[in-house]
């Protein structure tokens, strides 16, 4: 073996060593950079090292990392090789974060695929429309540019190609004017569709729910001990589906904005007060105890207290429901600028860090929750918030799973 | 024995109400639509009208109106019980004359019956 053989030979060995302990220092699976030992001897041949763009000589290898082959001839060599790789490395993690965002844009940018969610084709799906517009305002400009200054004296011309571009545009702007109707149109639907199912439903579950009671109250006839357990079993489902339908009707309104909100002043310690007596029950049989601390002297608040009261109970019965052994519940009342502040907190199951962001979405319900509890719609926390912010207030929680959660909200005193 | 005039098209629900009614010693008429309903309310002159609104031939608004229009029988409180739901027909409700509005879905029967009997009184 020459010299020359050998140098090479031993920078190959260097140069994975390096390049293993490089991506090591910096996280990265050996395996998964790509660099295969051709490829580094032949970035890094003497004369290769010399030319790489970028290379300073004098710039040292990371601390900390440990060089096994010291003491060799070639340790000058060797060095730059390691500040080489360890350059390499770095840039190939930036190339492939850069690479990782562009993926994300483009996937973002997905117009197909978001068309598709919208179940319009792609010359009615606005997003496209807009990237087509944008497009052709950009070429557009640029073409009428470069023709009109290279090759057109008469400015007639030009004002006529600008023209027809504008139609162009204008033509364009329309369909997409006509593709957000539709768009609008179709949630109209579906929100009417809520609608008018729900009405329907009403009525055959009012009869359902009077008739259970009739039968019930043994008007008709005495009825055994055994059979008024099946009949509670089917009082407690029409009541689950009314719950349910009055939950959809509410959310159908708050979509089609026709959700009555009557302003008034009251309180909100007494409208608490009432609520937390009425749950007494449902709180005794899931043994939880419920604690009020009240700030004293607290303002009236100016909203509509039978929709605020419907906040106040999605939040208390999602505390109570969702506690585990030995359940505590702190509500607390205090004002806070020109609001009053109303704060829940429960030593539930409470909410999984990955779920947090779709809490307040419709339907949505968390896996632990659906483990612990299979009642539930998934519509309660949705309709609180909107209610709150028509109410101009606002609302939040904090939470950690499996020790608890604190939901507040906040509605002004005028 | 106090006459109750119910204007319900669905069938089941007037003999669920109606049995109740019968069983609390009130005389139960049914009209199972509008025009009926209208017919029934001038010929018997009950002491309680209970009326749903969305109802075939002539609708519920429409025999409120005519018979707070009617001298013979203005007089006679009229209960909508409905699970219509809306502030607007509420508020036209209350305006045609009506003694008060009753959501279906937001009662139950004893509390029907004990709204009736406070009307009644």
């Amino acid at each position: 073996m020459n010299t020359q053989n050998k140098i090479n030979s031993q920078l190959i060995k260097t140069a994975q060593i390096a390049l293993f302990l490089v991506e090591r220092v910096k996280g990265i699976e050996p395996s998964s950079s790509g660099w295969k030992p051709d490829i580094i001897a032949a970035i890094l041949h003497p004369l290769s090292v010399v030319g790489v763009p970028g290379f300073e000589p004098g710039l040292n290898p990371p601390k900390g990392l440990v060089l096994p082959l010291h003491h060799t001839p070639y340790k000058h060599f060797r060095l730059k090789i390691l500040t080489v790789c360890f350059r390499l490395v770095n840039e190939y993690g930036k190339i492939k974060n850069l690479m990782n965002l562009i993926k994300r844009i483009f996937s973002e940018l997905n117009i197909v695929e978001q068309c598709k969610k919208y179940n319009l084709s792609l010359w009615q799906c606005p997003q496209f429309l807009f990237l087509v517009m944008g497009a052709i305002i950009v070429i557009s400009s640029l073409f009428t540019y470069a023709f009109g200054t290279r090759y057109i004296e008469d400015p007639l011309i030009v004002a006529f190609i600008i023209q027809l571009l504008a139609l162009i545009l204008f033509v364009i702007a329309v369909i997409i004017t006509r593709s957000f109707e539709r768009l609008a149109e179709a949630n109209r639907l579906k929100s009417e569709f809520v609608s008018i199912v729900s009405h329907q439903l009403r009525s055959p579950l009012s009869n359902l729910k009077w008739t259970i009671e009739l039968l019930m109250s043994g008007k008709l006839g005495k009825i055994e001990e055994k059979q008024v357990e099946y009949f509670k079993i089917i009082k407690e489902n029409s009541n689950r589906m009314h719950e349910l339908v009055a939950d959809l009707l509410t959310v159908s309104r708050i979509e089609t904005a026709k959700l009555p909100f009557k302003k008034q002043l009251f309180s909100m310690e007494e409208l608490v007060k009432k609520i937390i007596n009425e749950y007494k029950p449902l709180a005794n049989a899931y043994n939880v105890e419920v604690i009020f601390k009240n700030q004293k002297q607290l303002p009236n608040v100016f909203s509509d207290p039978s929709r605020i009261e419907l906040v106040v109970e999605n939040l208390l019965d999602n505390a109570i429901r969702y506690v585990t052994d030995k359940g505590k519940v702190e509500i607390e009342l205090s004002k806070k600028n020109n609001h009053v502040r109303f704060s829940i907190k429960d030593n539930g199951v409470g909410i999984p860090q990955q779920d947090k962001k779709y809490i307040f979405q419709k339907f949505f319900r968390s896996e632990n929750v659906l483990k612990k509890q299979t009642k539930g719609s998934g519509l309660g926390l949705y309709i609180s918030k909107a209610i709150v912010e028509r109410a101009k207030g606002k609302i939040g929680f904090d939470s950690e799973e499996r020790k608890g959660s604190t939901f507040w909200f906040m509605v002004p005193i005028k | 024995m106090e006459t109750i005039l119910f204007i319900e098209d669905e069938s089941s629900l007037q003999k669920t109400v109606g049995e109740t009614l019968t069983q609390e010693g009130y005389k139960v008429i049914p009209a199972l639509d509008g025009e009926i309903g209208l017919k029934l309310a001038k010929e018997k002159k009950p002491d309680l009208i209970l009326l749903d609104l969305i109802l075939p031939k002539t609708h519920g608004f429409e025999v409120l109106k005519k018979i707070k229009e009617d001298a013979d029988i203005k007089n006679i409180p009229v209960i909508v019980l409905t699970n219509v739901e809306g502030m607007e027909e509420i508020d036209k409700a209350i305006e045609l004359g009506a003694t008060t509005y009753l959501v279906k879905a937001q009662y139950s029967l004893k509390e029907l019956i004990e709204k009736i009997k406070k009307v009644l009184e």
